[in-house]
């Protein structure tokens, strides 16, 4: 028996928007093995949420071959491959915390009872028992952020990819967001993909840390996380943390990035 | 931030994209009088001369004596329409005043909101056309002359879009920008001005836009039953009653009444493009 | 930090208890107006040209009430008629301009423009066309007036979409259709509404209006118009409240049903509009 595809294989992709105006990835080359947890951290606008956007499908790369789950992007898309946390929970207003994680599940065509077996275990893992038919604007900001969580998980899709879900939240929410989003991992054996410009919270999370240089975005470097598993508060205290911190801040710094002028992240308020 | 050479081709495109527009619409309108002549279309109305005349001869209308050695159509009807237009305008800018007026008050006060808006928000199912002789000749009694009265008709339909508006204008202001004027201890003048006010424009004008039409209508429509006869709405009720000896006169009348609704339209909305800069499209 | 907004617990009594408050002024108000009227009028004796007295009008309302209801009735289908007829072609037609959203983007300038066309002044020819007693003419009349409030606000809710929700649909592979049913209508649920509530105080306000140009003689429009020419004016304004009473419960009528149809949201009377 061979090995297992890669969950996600980037070969020279590359991503120019407008006329050539804005490269914002070049030559990315990068296989994510199954069951991986794999961050991509860089400054802003380094193409993070386009590289992310690009392994889901939802937008094309100008140049290069992806494939998820052993199969082209477009077809991993299409068979539900994988589950997507954006930076704002993106919830549906008019619709319940239930309804809100049981959009997939629909769209699936499960039935009723399958459903609501589901959004159930769901609503458990992510510890939000008692707030089931509370609407989103009910919620707090770390909440909304667990059922759009909930919602990724719920149809088991084989990967997920998080564009900075935790970056709106204060530090104590995120680290227990983080403590969770961890328990949630080893349990469902899934890989994740993980954006993050936090370099304590991509060394505390990760398998492996991706450093990415400013535009066009590439790939500075990879640092291993030999962390032990699983992880807890007192990872963070470990020195063997601090170095790994410290060595993903230098691979960084010499990609250019903290050199860089920090660039705003690009806010898309217009609506479509 | 466009350049010169850039704005005058997007002008001139949209201007071309009109006219084709216009064609369109006749074309379709020939097509089905054509189709409909000929296939005795009865639903959801017999088509023939009389309900749909030819869109040349409706514009050609406009160029024919309007009665034997008269002045032209068009020359009758321009007048007419100078004549509602004088209405419409001063029932525009009356209603718009108190409209505004009204916000600036209600923007004061939650008691007088409680009040009073309930009321403004009802005045709306008020169909005041429908007595508007009633107006005219009340308001005569009272030594109004009748092209007043039926600018305080249009006035009526003007008002109320620019109240609410401009009331939800007013309070649109940035709570943190409030905030900060506070701690100026700026007076309630103060902030009304330099902050309320210029936060509530872009609503100002899309209500303006609103009331441009309604002004109009308030115009031609007050005239109408009131036996004023100078104006678009005196004309309407004069071919009205001919309609079946000449149905073009009536469509002619129209086609410039919306030829005016849409000219006041475009006045305001020319009016805003140069008071508020880069008004968000969204509160129109 | 993580707070969680419970909702307003909602007691009955405490919400009537609320509201009347919320009311009072408003009641106040229109007390004093009726005083001040009725006073004025029979202190200083005025001609009763235009404002009758208040007991004049409710005494002419009384005596007439069943003779107004019915003519309110007549001219309430033909705006019930037009409102669903013109609501129903706004909505279809904000939906296709959705979905090829650069046909809309290039009719969205002619659609403002039209509206400004002043639409009552039509009234004579779609009496020419349906005939002066098909209830047919005022319902186009209506339905004209109501398509453009209710399609502008319809392609804006439907548009105004967070790109995000939209992705989120492409990630699931859910196709078009699919989009417009799970996000992009129910977004635009609370826009229709506004739209809907405009257009039905504009219905009856057609109607009634339309029917100034000639009607049947039951219909409310032509029986307030012909004791105005009779001089009796006490009807002619029994005749105004009974069509606004109409206009308000049509609106209100739309504002319930927008009450169970969006109850989800935060603040329904916030947002509404
Ligand atoms: N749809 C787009 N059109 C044009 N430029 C884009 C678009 N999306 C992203 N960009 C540009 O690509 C670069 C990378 O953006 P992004 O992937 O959002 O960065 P990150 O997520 O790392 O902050 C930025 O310079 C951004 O301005
Ligand atoms: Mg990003």
């Amino acid at each position: 028996m061979s090995a297992p595809p890669a969950a996600v294989s980037l070969a020279g992709v590359g991503k120019t928007f407008g006329k050539g105006a804005v490269r914002a990835l070049e030559d990315i080359d990068l296989a994510i093995a199954p069951g991986e947890f794999v961050s991509l951290i860089g400054p802003s606008g380094c193409g993070k949420s386009t590289l992310l956007r690009i392994v889901g499908d939802l937008i094309q790369p100008s140049v290069g071959d992806v494939i998820v789950n052993g199969k082209p992007a477009h077809r991993a898309r299409l068979d539900h491959d994988y589950g997507i946390v954006f930076q704002s929970a993106v919830l549906y207003d008019w619709r319940t915390v239930t309804k809100n994680i049981s959009l997939p599940l629909e769209l699936l065509g499960w039935s009723r009872g399958r459903r609501n077996e589901r959004v159930r275990e769901m609503v458990e893992l992510v510890e939000l028992s008692g707030f089931e038919s509370h609407h989103p604007w009910q919620l707090s900001g770390g909440m909304q952020q667990r059922v759009s969580i909930a919602r990724a998980l719920s149809f088991d899709p084989a990967l997920l990819l998080m564009d900075e879900p935790f970056g709106a939240l204060d530090e104590m929410t995120r680290e227990r967001l983080n403590m969770e989003l961890l328990r949630i991992w080893e349990r469902s054996g899934s890989t994740i993909v993980f954006v993050t410009h936090s370099i304590p919270e991509a060394v505390f999370l990760s398998t492996r840390v991706v450093v990415m240089s400013p535009r066009p975005g590439r790939i500075a470097g990879i640092v291993e996380v030999d962390l032990p598993q699983p992880r807890g508060a007192e990872t963070r205290e470990q020195p063997r943390f601090f170095e790994l911190v410290t060595e993903v801040r230098e691979r960084l710094a010499g990609s250019g990035a903290a050199t860089a002028p920090t660039e705003p992240a690009l806010v898309t308020e217009e609506r479509v | 931030m466009a350049s010169r050479g850039a704005t005058v081709g997007p002008a001139v495109r949209s201007a071309g994209l009109s006219v084709l527009v216009l064609a369109v619409l006749c074309a379709v309108w020939e097509a089905y009088k054509w189709i409909g002549e000929r296939a005795e279309i009865r639903w959801p109305f017999p088509v023939n001369e009389r309900t749909m005349p030819h869109v040349h001869d409706m514009v050609g209308q406009l160029f024919e004596p309007s009665r034997r050695n008269g002045p032209l159509l068009i020359d009758v009807l321009l007048d007419a329409a100078a004549f509602t237009a004088k209405e419409a305008a001063v029932g525009f800018v009356l209603g718009a005043s108190v409209g505004f007026l009204i916000a600036v008050a209600l923007s004061q006060s939650r008691l007088l909101q409680r009040g009073f808006l309930p009321y403004i928000v009802a005045s709306q199912t008020v169909p005041i056309l429908a007595i508007a002789p009633m107006v005219v000749v009340g308001l005569g009694s009272k030594g109004v002359t009748g092209w007043v009265a039926v600018a305080i008709l249009a006035a009526y339909l003007t008002f109320f879009p620019v109240a609410i508006n401009t009331l939800r204008g007013l309070q649109s202001a940035d709570p943190r920008a409030l905030e900060l004027m506070h701690s100026y201890a700026a007076s309630r003048w103060t902030i009304l001005w330099r902050l309320r006010v210029p936060a509530s424009l872009p609503y100002v004008f899309s209500a303006l836009k609103i009331s441009a039409t309604a002004s109009i209508v308030g115009a031609i429509i007050g005239e109408a039953p009131s036996s004023i006869q100078e104006g678009l709405g005196g004309a309407i009720v004069n071919f009205n009653q001919y309609y079946s000896l000449e149905p073009r006169n009536l469509w002619a009348t129209n086609i410039v009444a919306a030829a005016l609704g849409i000219t006041f339209f475009l006045v305001v909305a020319g009016a805003e493009r140069v008071v508020v800069r880069r008004a968000p499209e969204n509160v129109a | 930090m993580s707070t969680v907004v419970q909702p307003v617990p909602r007691s009955f009594g405490r919400t009537i208890g609320r509201r009347f408050r919320d009311w009072l002024p408003a009641l106040v108000v229109f007390v004093l107006v009726l005083v001040a009227w009725q006073g004025l009028v029979e202190v200083f004796n005025i001609r009763q040209f235009l404002l009758p007295k208040p007991t004049a009008i409710l005494g002419a309302l009384r005596d007439n009430r069943s003779d107004l209801w019915s003519a309110g009735i007549v001219t309430f289908k033909e705006a019930l008629g037009g409102f669903a007829m013109g609501s129903t072609a706004a909505i279809l037609v904000a939906l296709v301009l959705a979905r090829w959203r650069r046909v809309g983007g290039a009719i969205m300038p002619y659609a403002i423009a039209a509206n400004a066309v002043p639409i009552i002044a039509f009234a004579p020819i779609t009496n020419n066309w349906f005939g002066l007693l098909n209830p047919m003419s005022k319902m186009v009349i209506a339905a004209v007036l109501c398509f453009f409030p209710v399609f502008v606000n319809t392609l804006r809710g439907l548009t105004s979409v967070e790109p995000a929700s939209i992705e989120l649909m492409r990630s699931y592979a859910a196709g078009e259709i699919e989009t417009f049913r799970r996000v992009r209508i129910p977004n635009a649920l609370p826009f229709i509404f506004t739209g809907l509530k405009v257009a039905s105080v504009l219905a009856m306000i057609g109607a009634v209006v339309g029917e100034y140009f000639g009607g049947p003689l039951d219909a409310l429009g032509v029986v307030i118009q012909n004791n105005v020419a009779l001089f009796d004016f006490p009807l002619a304004w029994a005749g105004i409240i009974v069509a606004s009473a109409f206009g308000i419960a049509f609106y209100a009528a739309v504002a319930v049903a927008e009450h169970f149809l969006t109850g989800w949201q935060p603040a329904a009377d916030s947002r509404s509009d």
